[in-house]
């Protein structure tokens, strides 16, 4: 299993902290056993002394009995309640953490959400960040990109520009809309010169939506159903695609031609079987917000009579829906492929063989446009926009001729109008299985051709010039990941062909539609077209688009019955059951005729090249782990600036162990040299990235070649593994984790990241598109990948200082104070008697000086937020220089030791020899113990708020409210240590203030004079580097204004003053 | 939380945007550096100093003497005496004498003290009743377990007071005596009244209720402490107010002292007699011991105490001096720190601006 199951996750700093308890803990021991000891040889002197009660117990035995009650006396240094108290900590800091607005997603509407609540401090410790690609690093959101049909490229400019747009827009901070809103009409009107009206107002509603959607911030989120983004949903159409689609609609509306068309008829076909299988071949529930899931809504009435569309395909089916047919294919087809000039050999010889009369429409149609279409072929090569200013001039024309038909449904078919078109479609909302299928779907709709209901025997599609269409299903066979592929078999409306749409990864549906019977010309054009279709694959794969292909075939009526028998035999089997379906689907998807293939883009998330950078500066090492193509991965790491162009790539593909060993050595052998060399030669430009595939990563992860594996990607600075299981990811996580010994972090957001991240130290799941397995078994769900940064480098920074701080301070409290009961022993006869109140000595840590640690571990900002956010080198330093080390704890308490020497020896001397009681000693020690605990503190702060200045006012008032009402009215309470009247006369001596502020003043001397000698004298590198910046700009900024003076008239100065280009002379001229 | 809830739509996830949970709270940072410190150091020194020199100046005004009497002239004999239990009963006075070079201005407190007393021992603090002697009737009798095993006698009765506090009540009384010559005599008056603080004598320690009984009566069905010499109700024959629980010498020992060495006030210079108005004049005096606390079996001595007092506390030379020394180790400190800011910190001022 993949799986290993949920892991109980504990911070480092607890780990250490445990050391450092037993340290406590063998403190107290030492001490018990010294006031043990002291008593027993103590109590040898004495033989029936006044003050001896139990004459009789021996000296060996009563030291004995002082041992367990010095236990019980000392106790409060075994910080039992830090531990209670690092609970509250964490869930302040857990507080905050969830209330950070900029965690905030408004279009999701969530916050972060914070699972485990005790490892918030290893989030400033991490060292390594594993990564998941899809839908961590990128959207997840798959947009349609562009398409390929029947061998022809539709790059879709327009949506290209419109997915820009929406980057520009969410780069661009919230304020500053209004000039967002200009570029974008502008943009929009030069769009409007430039093509087709529809498309221009396409981006009149975009920009008004996505104005609309940064006012209202997330309407849009609601209204949308599952992979349903605005983004995914507005697909600008193609010009050159609608055109020929238009040709579709206009032939089927003037039967007896139209001067527009232009195109063949078998090209016409693919496209309308391409859009259909997009529409139909998927699992996508659609429903509206008035109407239920799974309905099919009642099928408008036609725009045409059944019978006349019927004509329509029976005319159109000439070419297209039998393959044998398609010898008769127009010579428009040949022209077109002859203008390409790729085939150029191909002959004309074939006369338009067309079995129907000449005034077929689409046959005119592009035997009229012939000499347009060379003109916009041609240009189509180099530069697509005239092309799609031309055609879509072109489309212009076919569409005024068409309004002046008086046919209004087509300007509403075609034109892309969203207005006209809200009120119908857009209450349609799309629950796919996965967001590629969503985009499809919505891309076919695009272009009018609508999924608009589905049942389980039917699926109701609205055509384009045609209307809604009841599609009957006859079987779905679902997507698997053996076949790569799903299928639907439907019976075609209009034809009532049994067809099978398939749609899968392109490698498998190429292999499939490789064989194609058929005459030789046809066999011809087939092979023109997969050829075409590949090199369009390979283009997309090269921009880093998802492909996937389209493909059907038609099946003969007993052909059907024959795999019918066979399929309903598998379904009904029970041994072998899902043996015998692989097996019948795969008999069924053969021969299939490829229509074309889809790009489809999942976008990089903003900020995510900021973030990486900002996690690398920080000294995080990033690795991405995905399941992905290495041409994919590389891309995407190329996308997030992972990658540079100064970076040296090392890829890892091997076929064997033994190979991968060698491969490992060589690569290792490499890198070494390279280092050397770069030590040599003093510029160190290049790193190495180590890219790696699975199959690789299995021997690579086997114990004999671990430790190179292990050698080899320290030294890169970050690795890419490629095609990996989820098991693999989390073994590189655990090989990592377990063998340097850092903190990890895996963010994923897939149920294939789930062993990744319960392995990790700490675990993020980004709760996206695909489910909740990651979020659920992760530590911390975050929606963007751009959290992560200030998640870590401000939060993780805080929250480790803050609890380190904290803890140290704890166990400072707990020792000063519990040492002042020690010292006592030393005067009393190691008896363990105490010289404070009973009630006094439990509250103490308890109540009075129990809420400052706990306010302190909570709101302390050693940095602030935004000095950590600019220079994330911080995080690194403070990792590197703990301040939860070993010396520090030392150091505290040495510290604590010191100041209840003096808290307890200055009272001491104060009132030896005089007439003073215990209780009226224990007094003025307690309270200079409160008052240097809680001045410590203040001492310790980075920052104080009025919560913090509250809390310790509010602390010392407690305890002296306590005290003196506890003195006042309790007459005979808390027998050996009564306080009654002590602490009321205790006030009103001189003497008692006396002694607390020297010994106050005295105990915080030394903390004060380390932390103004240590602050003056030295101040974080990072931070001083800071300021030198700071001044070196303003040095800059004046010595450009004196050269501005001196050369007044030149160049406009400033231009050179904002440009950073010139400030490395500066730095120079500065260190 | 709570507005959270009432928010509906869709940002109703939205986390607040104040100072408070955005961690954006106005905050004083405590930054302390040499240009913060260093005038801190400079005034704490100097308001040190200060109140060092007035401490030392008051202390210097004080005058105490001390005596330790244990082996002190005649009183070796009773030293020797004491030494064994079985003479606890014999009565034993001696005479000590010493002379003031200086005389004692104002008012002048009269302290016994011990040497190597535990008074703060564990279970010796553990034994006694502050029930039994604020007075509660039904505790008279029936004192609390804390006392044993000296809470009754051999025979059962209760004692009263219970416990081992006070049954190792000091019990040496002393009878000072001025010479002003060498034939005249003039005894000097201690006022034995007002010693103790006024919470102990009118609330913490009561007599049991007499209901127009003598105290004897009262305190009938008890026994004293079994080291004492008189029952409780007859502590001091002169002052009949001044006996039970209510006796000063018995709140006052009831106080245990912090440290093994102590004092414990015994009176204070009644200036009402015409001779002691200003004080203790110089010349030699005598005091007279009934010397009956037993003080060998703990290594201890005894002493007596005789001192003017300040307006905080007794003659005491640590308190002066300790701030005398904080205030020089604070100028030291400071004088540091200057220099390491001149040397080092400019330039990161200079850096700043």
């Amino acid at each position: 299993m993949n799986n290993s199951g949920p892991r109980y996750k504990r911070s480092q700093l607890e780990k250490r902290l445990n050391t450092d308890v037993l340290w406590c803990v063998a403190l107290l021991i030492v001490m018990c056993l010294t006031a043990s000891v002291g008593h027993g040889l103590w109590l040898n002197n004495f033989k029936d002394a006044g003050f001896q009660v139990d004459g009789e117990t021996s000296p060996a035995l009563a030291g004995f009995y002082v041992f367990w009650t010095m236990i019980i006396v000392l106790q409060v240094l075994i910080p039992i309640s830090l531990y209670v108290s690092i609970e509250i900590v964490k869930l302040g800091q857990i507080y905050f953490i969830h209330n950070d607005l900029d965690f905030y997603n408004e279009q999701q509407d969530s916050r972060i959400q914070c699972r485990a609540l005790n490892i918030t401090e290893d989030l400033g410790q991490i060292q390594f960040l594993f990564s998941d690609k899809t839908g961590t690093l990128t959207e997840n959101k798959m947009v349609f990109c562009r398409c390929s049909i029947y061998g022809v490229e539709y790059p879709h400019v327009e949506n290209a520009r419109r997915l820009q747009v929406y980057e520009a827009e969410q780069n661009e901070a919230a304020g500053r809309t209004v000039t967002l809103k200009s570029a974008c009409s502008g943009k929009s009107l030069s769009c409007r010169s430039l093509s087709c009206n529809h498309s221009s107002v396409s981006l009149h509603t975009l920009t008004a939506e996505s104005l609309e959607e940064d006012q209202l911030s997330g309407h849009a989120a609601v209204r949308t159903g599952a992979f349903c983004s605005r983004m995914a949903k507005d697909v600008v159409p193609d010009p050159e695609l609608v055109r020929k689609l238009s040709c579709l609609s206009s032939s089927a509306l003037h039967l007896k031609g139209s001067s527009s068309a232009s195109l063949s008829g078998l090209e016409l076909t693919y496209i309308t079987d391409f859009f259909l299988a997009l529409a139909i071949c998927n699992s996508v529930v659609v429903s509206s917000p008035s109407q239920p899931r799974h309905m099919v809504p009642e099928a408008r009435a036609p725009l045409k009579s059944l019978e006349e569309m019927k004509l329509m395909f029976q005319r159109l089916s000439f070419y297209s829906f039998s393959p044998l047919q398609i010898k008769g294919s127009p010579r428009s087809f040949t022209s077109k492929l002859f203008t390409r000039g790729k085939t150029s050999s191909f002959t004309f010889n074939t006369p338009p063989n067309n079995s129907t009369d000449g005034s077929d429409p689409a046959l005119e149609c592009s035997q009229d446009t012939c000499k347009l279409k060379t003109k916009v072929d041609l240009p189509d090569r180099g530069d697509r926009e005239d092309s799609a200013a031309m055609s879509s001039g072109e489309d212009l024309e076919s569409l005024m001729e068409i309004k002046a038909d008086g046919v209004k449904q087509n300007l509403e078919g075609m034109g892309g109008d969203e207005e006209s078109e809200e009120d119908i479609d857009d209450e349609l909302l799309y629950e796919a299985e996965s967001p590629d299928e969503a985009a499809l779907v919505h891309a076919a709709r695009a272009y009018h051709c609508t999924l608009r209901g589905r049942s389980a025997e039917s699926l109701l599609v609205d055509l384009p010039g045609i209307g809604s269409l009841v599609v009957q299903l006859l079987h779905i066979l679902p997507f698997d990941s053996n076949r790569k592929r799903m299928s639907v078999v439907v019976r075609h409306p209009v034809t009532g062909q049994v067809v099978v749409y398939t749609k899968g990864a392109d490698s498998v549906i190429m292999d499939l539609a490789e064989t194609q019977k058929g005459s030789e010309q046809a066999q011809e054009i087939y092979s023109h077209i997969r050829e075409q279709t590949q090199k369009h694959l390979d283009t997309y794969a090269r921009e880093g688009l998802r492909t996937l292909c389209i493909a059907k075939k038609v099946l003969e009526e007993e052909e059907y019955e024959v795999w019918l028998k066979r399929q309903l035999l598998a379904e009904s089997s029970i041994e072998n059951q899902e043996e015998l379906l692989l097996d019948s689907a795969q008999r069924l998807e053969t021969d299939l005729t490829l229509l074309g293939c889809t790009g489809i883009v999942d976008r990089l998330q903003e900020d995510v090249p900021e973030t990486i950078e900002a996690l690398q500066e920080a000294g995080v090492k990033v690795w991405i782990l995905t399941g992905d193509k290495q041409e994919t991965a590389i891309n995407i790491a190329n996308a997030c600036k992972l990658l540079r162009s100064s970076d040296r790539l090392l890829s890892a593909n091997c076929g064997s162990r033994d190979a991968c060993g060698a491969l490992l050595e060589e690569l290792l052998s490499e890198v070494q040299h390279e280092e050397e060399r770069e030590e040599s030669s003093l510029d160190s430009t290049s790193s190495f990235i180590l890219v790696i595939d699975g199959r690789t990563l299995e021997w690579a992860l086997q114990e004999e070649l671990k430790g190179s594996f292990l050698e080899l990607s320290c030294k890169c600075k970050a690795v890419i593994c490629c095609r990996s299981t989820p098991l693999q990811k989390s073994k590189v996580v655990q090989l990592i984790r377990d063998k340097i010994g850092v903190m990890t972090l895996a963010v994923g957001d897939g149920a294939n990241d789930v062993s990744m991240i319960q392995v990790a130290d700490v675990g993020i799941g980004i709760s996206g598109q695909e489910g909740m397995q990651a979020v659920m078994s992760s530590d911390f769900a975050i929606s963007r990948f751009k959290h992560l940064k200030k998640l870590l480098l401000v939060h993780g920074h805080w929250c480790y200082h803050r609890l380190a701080n904290m803890i140290l301070y704890f166990i400072y409290k707990n020792v000063m104070y519990v040492n002042l009961l020690f010292w006592y022993q030393f005067f009393c006869g190691y008896s363990g008697s105490v010289m404070i109140n009973a009630w006094v000595l439990i509250l103490f840590n308890l109540v009075f000086t129990s809420v400052p640690p706990l306010i302190y571990g909570i709101l302390d900002q050693d940095t602030p937020a935004d000095t950590l956010m600019k220079l994330p080198e911080l995080y690194g330093a403070s990792r590197t220089t703990k301040v939860y080390i070993p010396f520090m704890f030392w150091i505290n308490m040495l510290d604590a030791f010191y100041q209840s020497l003096v808290c307890f020896f200055l009272p001491y001397f104060a009132l030896a020899g005089s007439d003073a009681g215990t209780l009226s000693f224990g007094s003025p020690i307690n309270t200079s113990a409160l008052f240097i605990i809680l001045l410590h503190q203040v001492i310790e702060s980075n920052t104080l708020t009025w919560i913090h200045m509250l809390v310790l006012v509010l602390s010392a008032a407690l305890y002296f409210g306590f005290v003196q009402l506890y003195s006042a009215f309790c007459v005979a309470c808390s027998h050996p240590t009564n306080l009654f009247g002590v602490e009321t006369l205790q006030i009103t001596q001189p003497l008692f203030y006396i002694i607390c502020t020297l010994t106050t003043v005295a105990a915080l001397l030394p903390r004060i004079l380390f932390r103004a000698l240590f602050n003056s004298l030295h101040s974080s590198a990072p931070l001083r580097s800071a300021q030198r910046d700071e001044v070196a700009a303003e040095r800059y900024r004046q010595r450009m204004k004196l050269w501005n003076l001196k050369h007044s008239g030149a160049s406009s100065p400033q231009v050179h003053a904002d440009n950073p280009g010139l400030e490395p002379i500066e730095d120079e001229v500065v260190s | 939380m709570g507005k959270a809830k009432d928010k509906s739509g869709p940002l109703a996830r939205r986390p607040d945007n104040s100072a408070f949970k955005q961690q954006r709270l106005p905050a004083w940072s405590p930054m302390l550096t040499a240009n913060t410190v260093l005038p801190f150091f400079y005034l704490l020194a100097l308001i040190c100093m200060l109140l060092g020199v007035w401490l030392l100046l008051t202390v210097q005004s004080t005058q105490e003497i001390k005596l330790d009497y244990t082996e002190l002239g005649n009183c070796d004999q009773c030293f020797q005496l004491r030494k064994n239990v079985s003479y606890a009963a014999q009565t034993c006075s001696c005479k000590v004498e010493f002379s003031i070079d200086r005389a004692f201005k104002g008012d002048v407190f009269f302290y016994y003290g011990l040497k190597n007393f535990h008074q703060n021992l564990r279970r010796y603090m553990d034994s006694r009743d502050d029930e039994q002697t604020l007075g509660r009737n039904n505790k008279l009798k029936n004192p609390s377990s804390y006392c044993e095993p000296f809470a009754k006698d051999a025979e059962g009765v209760p004692i009263a007071p219970c416990g081992a506090v006070a049954n190792s009540m000091f019990n040496d009384s002393f009878t000072l005596t001025y010479h002003p010559s060498r034939s005249r005599t003039i005894p000097v008056p201690l006022l034995r009244k007002g010693l103790t603080w006024y919470t102990d004598k009118n609330v913490k320690f009561r007599n049991p209720k007499t209901d127009n009984l003598t105290l004897a009566a009262a305190f009938e069905g008890t026994r004293q402490p079994l080291y004492w010499q008189k029952p409780v109700y007859d502590l001091d024959p002169d002052n009949p107010t001044n006996n039970g629980f209510i006796n000063e010498d018995l709140i006052i020992w009831m106080r245990e002292a912090a440290f093994p060495n102590f004092k414990k006030l015994y009176g204070i210079l009644n200036r009402a007699d015409a001779s002691f108005t200003k004080g203790l004049p110089k010349g030699n005096y005598t005091i007279d011991i009934s010397y009956n606390f037993p003080v060998q079996y703990f290594q201890g001595r005894k002493v007596v105490v005789l001192t003017t007092l300040t307006w905080f506390g007794g003659q005491n030379h640590f308190l002066p001096i300790a701030y005398l020394v904080t205030s020089s180790l604070i100028l030291l400190m400071a004088v540091v720190l200057t220099l390491a800011w001149w040397k080092f910190g400019k330039d990161g001022k200079n850096m700043k601006e």
